[in-house]
């Protein structure tokens, strides 16, 4: 997610294909280590839809069809108040 | 009649100066254009980039959350999550089965607005919790902007609840009720949310989505 852009996709590829995974990890660790965080939306069993923060690539479900980056949260709020 | 004469003629030959000025002028501001136009510079303006940005945070939003929190943002401009930090031990979150379901097992909730703060409330009374101030701002945003479009920020929050809701609230700024968000407004919007949810209930497909109430 990007200011102005709003989705933006950063990297592709199958997890399977060492090349391609190599490539996936290189783009998480990049977003990561520019501060964003990293989330995979997920199903329970019972079908609702929910989310899970990653950290580290190896967490990221192998399944998973894709991981949002989004920039961590920070206490706001409106300029002219604070 | 000279002299009236010699003013007229000063005069036009003035208006025929701001002419030539005003046309000399549009035409640089055209040269400008298209040369602008061939060669856009990287910060350009574009005022359609907003709404492209709106529109696609909308798709991302439809396709992560759940079709009820989908239809609930879409006609009333919020999202409705069920607070988990009271859960009970074991038992799924308390959205997955009827309300009356979730709302026994959730002590309290919150809204998620865009570009606002979460509010947290107590569904069984009405009553407005806390403020929780969060922003999710991109430092690298260009044009100064750090601002996600609307639905991407209802969608970090949505995500952030869900995935780590003690992180979140532990980095938001608390306030009482009515520092940002205006009570009055809030509970107007409780009122809608429950109207919408009767509404929907009446809806058979909805209806039939939804386990019978005891």
């Amino acid at each position: 997610m990007k200011p102005g852009h709003g989705e933006i996709v950063l990297a592709e590829g199958d997890v399977e294909v060492p090349e391609q995974e190599r490539e996936l990890i290189e783009a998480f660790r990049r977003e990561l280590d520019s501060g964003m965080w990293a989330a995979v939306p997920t199903s329970t069993s019972g079908g609702r839809r929910e989310a899970e923060l990653v950290k580290r690539f190896e967490d990221v479900p192998r399944d998973a069809e894709r991981v949002i980056f989004f920039p961590r949260a920070a206490g706001g709020a409106l300029p002219q108040e604070h | 009649m000279a002299l009236p004469l010699g003013a007229t003629a000063i005069v036009l030959a003035a208006l025929m100066g701001v002419l030539a000025v005003e046309r000399i002028r549009e035409a640089i501001l055209r040269r400008g254009g298209l040369i602008m136009r061939r060669d856009p510079a990287p910060g350009a303006y574009d005022p359609g980039r907003e709404r492209r940005a709106e529109n696609k945070a909308r798709e991302l939003l439809r396709s992560c959350v759940n079709d009820e929190e989908w239809e609930m943002y879409r006609d009333l401009g919020f999202i409705r999550v069920w607070g988990g930090l009271s859960r009970r031990p074991g038992g799924e979150r308390g959205a997955r089965g009827s309300k009356r379901e979730a709302v026994a097992q959730a002590d309290y909730a919150y809204l998620i607005y865009p570009h606002r703060p979460v509010v947290a409330y107590l569904p069984q009374t009405g009553t407005l919790l806390n403020e929780y101030c969060v922003a999710f701002p991109d430092r690298d945003a260009p044009y100064g902007s750090t601002r996600l479009p609307a639905s991407d920020d209802v969608l970090a929050k949505w995500m952030a609840l869900h995935a780590d809701e003690r992180q979140l609230i532990f980095e938001a700024n608390m306030h009482l009720p009515g520092r940002q968000v205006d009570p009055a407004m809030v509970r107007r919007d409780l009122r809608r949310l429950a109207r919408w949810e009767r509404e929907r209930l009446r809806c058979p497909r909805h209806a039939a989505a939804a386990p019978r109430a005891v």
